[in-house]
């Protein structure tokens, strides 16, 4: 009979008295419900499958497919060696097409992400309000895919160092720290703004100006030694600063980034811990308010 | 039998009206901070609810809309949380609340499977040790690789089922999304459920088919206002509810709720004049007329009625609609449309519910905007029909015509 064999046929993996684990849903006590991080854990494809999900629907139906990753670094690099460094004439301590293509790769990494991130609650309304998940696992994977385009952007990077003949040294052996550092002040403000998403869509139209101002106060068309005296330090609370700085020193060499990078550190891995937070707190709402 | 689910005290308290229930933007919330607090209203979508299932029931779960019943499985699903008490459940719980949700239109089918499965809490190597039962149970085999926008709605559901069934979960719920499903794929789905049972696991159902839960379900508990009404076999419970639950009146008027893209306005049993039919005979047609107003373009809308006994027997289920051919595109919206359906004397005298559901069509899935037991009326014998001692389990009563005499009489005549 067709209707009911395939559960049957599971009838002996049941044994009787199975050890199974009481799950509860009751009313979260305090201002921070506790974080099950084993459940976390054994959600944990789950972050790559999204992952995986947002890449390939990305370049499904599109014509150049993954060339656009190639291509949006590229172009902008080579639009600001233009208008920049020809026309305005700033001069930077590397080649300046160089400059500006390894700060945008980074840049773009952490810009996609936190927009990706931002959107990561809103954007899957059905998921959050039909189906369990940690919800935390949403704007974790989207930091994956960006990953993947900075990966293709780094062949381009070293195709330009090679070409340039610059380099960091032992320096690239930093790089990975500066792009997780990147990870890091992108997931802390995308865990807040996609928190914030679900109740306030204003974050949808706030994000591009916010974007465009962060990445003017960020030193990927111009060097930071620009910035002058005491104000490298407040120049270094973005965490980009220090980010893009560090990571363009570990790649092409150049000049090294000064102490107040630890100030980019500290204000990326706040921005973490309030990101994560606020999150926390008002996600027991998220199914009620999105 | 040890416990599989046991809710103590459960409540869940939404906020209505102003700035609250849903999203908001930044300019009200200062607006209204500014200003004094503004009005809400708070209603308790599930009060008081102790309920205790045991390991390897089925439990049905019935009521009208509004009566809780979306509130209590988001709580066990744990989408939401309550606002008193506490729900507790035994082992993996698997949910398909609707058709599609986890799925991606522009993933092929075996892409798909992975996604909806992860969503549901497989492990990767779970979903490929069951990969081909997935696909066997839903017979999409032929379009593994084909985006699953090209998939039909009947397709959707297939797939989706069968992952849910065979998530391997100690505690299923399923609301209604066999609805759109072919019959015989509904039937297999309701025959996985019963399987499900035997197996040991338990199985909490919510459907508007009242016969498809007496059948699941050998218990069966009617929410009403947030509260259990009743709680015990089925067909007891479905039917009271059937008796007391629906209005018993010849029109019927709903306010709609806020923010639908579709709003149901009435439902009516009316004569071949439009004029209400408050005592309608079994020998006269009778018609169904609802009204419903358009908010918004929907595309590929289906209205459809279904007339169900008192016994859960779908009777007369029939839509219109791009479905069958049809089309529902308002001139302008908002708009008010208007559906009749008429019904010939074939059916027997007994009670009627009738339900009403309207949806749009987005891609292969349904987008249920109407969805609800609408009202329920009593169809009356012909003033010459004999009072009937027993109640005929008959589901027709067609004008047949009788000749009984002696074998041969008829030639004779001749």
């Amino acid at each position: 009979m067709a209707t009911a064999d395939a559960p049957s046929a599971r009838a002996a993996k049941v044994v009787e008295g199975r050890h199974l684990r009481w799950v509860e849903n009751r009313p979260a006590a305090g201002w921070l419900p506790r974080l099950d991080a084993a459940e976390l854990w054994a959600y944990r494809e789950l972050a790559l499958v999204f992952a995986a999900k947002d890449l390939r629907v990305r370049y499904k139906q599109t014509f150049l497919g993954v060339a656009w990753a190639l291509l949006q670094p590229l172009v902008a690099a080579l639009l600001f060696t233009v208008v920049f460094g020809r026309l305005a004439g700033l001069r930077a301590d590397l080649p300046y097409v160089v400059f500006a293509y390894a700060g945008m790769v980074v840049w773009l990494q952490f810009s996609s992400s936190l927009t990706t991130a931002a959107e990561s609650l809103v954007g899957n309304r059905d998921l959050v309000t039909k189906v369990y998940f940690p919800r935390l696992l949403a704007p974790l994977a989207a930091l994956v895919p960006p990953l993947v385009d900075l990966a293709l952007g780094l062949v381009v990077l070293g195709i330009f160092l090679a070409g340039y003949g610059v380099f960091g040294g032992l320096a690239v052996l930093l790089a990975p720290a500066w792009v997780v550092l990147g990870c890091i002040a992108a997931l802390g403000a995308g865990l807040g703004l996609s928190a914030l998403n679900v109740r306030y869509r204003d974050v949808r139209h706030v994000l591009p100006f916010l974007l465009q101002i962060w990445f003017f106060a960020t030193p990927i068309a111009y060097p930071s030694s620009l910035v002058e005296g005491g104000w490298r330090y407040v120049y270094a609370i973005n965490p980009m600063a220090g980010v893009v700085d560090g990571f363009r020193w570990s790649v092409a060499g150049g000049v090294a980034p000064g102490a107040e990078v630890a100030i980019s550190a500290v204000v990326a891995f706040a921005s973490l811990l309030v990101g994560f937070l606020y999150f926390r707190h008002v996600e027991r709402s998220f199914a009620d308010v999105i | 039998m040890p416990n599989a689910i046991e809710i103590r005290d459960l409540g869940k308290k939404y906020r209505l009206g102003a700035g609250a229930g849903s999203y908001v933007t930044l300019r009200e919330t200062l607006a209204t901070a500014l200003r004094r607090r503004p009005e809400r209203t708070e209603i308790w979508a599930l009060h008081d609810v102790d309920l205790t299932v045991g390991e390897g029931e089925a439990v049905g779960l019935i009521g009208l809309n509004g009566a809780g019943k979306s509130t209590l499985l988001k709580i066990l699903a744990r989408i939401t949380q309550p606002t008193t008490g506490v729900a507790r459940m035994r082992g993996r719980i698997g949910a398909l609340l609707e058709v599609g949700t986890g799925f991606h239109p522009e993933l092929t089918g075996r892409e798909n499977i992975f996604l909806n499965g992860a969503i549901l809490g497989m492990r990767r190597r779970e979903i490929e040790q069951r990969l081909d039962e997935i696909v066997e149970f839903a017979g999409v085999a032929r379009f593994l690789e084909t985006p699953l926008k090209r998939f039909s709605s009947g397709m959707y559901l297939r797939l989706a089922f069968a992952v849910a069934a065979h998530l391997d979960p100690d505690v299923l719920v399923v609301d209604e999304v066999l609805a759109v499903g072919d019959v015989q794929f509904r039937e297999r789905c309701l025959g996985a459920m019963s399987g499900l049972g035997r197996d040991g696991r338990t199985v909490i159902f919510v459907s508007h088919d009242l016969g498809s839960v007496a059948r699941v379900c050998p218990r069966t508990v009617w929410l009403h206002g947030g509260g259990v009404a009743a709680d015990g076999p089925s067909h007891d419970v479905i039917e009271s509810y059937v008796r007391e639950a629906v209005p018993r009146v010849a029109h019927a008027e709903f306010t709609p709720e806020p923010g639908g893209r579709v709003d149901l306005l009435s439902t009516a049993i009316v004569d071949d004049a439009g004029q209400p039919l408050t005592s309608p005979r079994r020998d006269e047609p009778f018609t169904v007329r609802v009204r419903f107003r358009i908010n918004e373009h929907v595309a590929g809308l289906n209205v459809a009625l279904v007339l169900q006994s008192r016994d859960g027997v779908r009777v007369v289920d029939e839509d219109w609609g791009e479905d069958t051919g049809g089309t529902i595109v308002p001139r302008r919206v908002p708009e008010e449309w208007e559906a009749c359906m008429t019904v010939p004397p074939v059916l027997p005298a007994r009670d009627y519910v009738v339900h009403v559901w309207i949806a749009g069509r987005v891609g292969g899935a349904y987008d249920f905007l109407v969805d609800r037991d609408a009202l329920a009326f009593s169809l009356l014998p012909r003033s010459d029909d004999p009072a009937e001692a027993i109640e005929r389990r008959r589901v027709v009563q067609p004008g047949v015509r009788w000749t009984v005499a002696p074998a041969g009489a008829r030639q004779e005549r001749r």
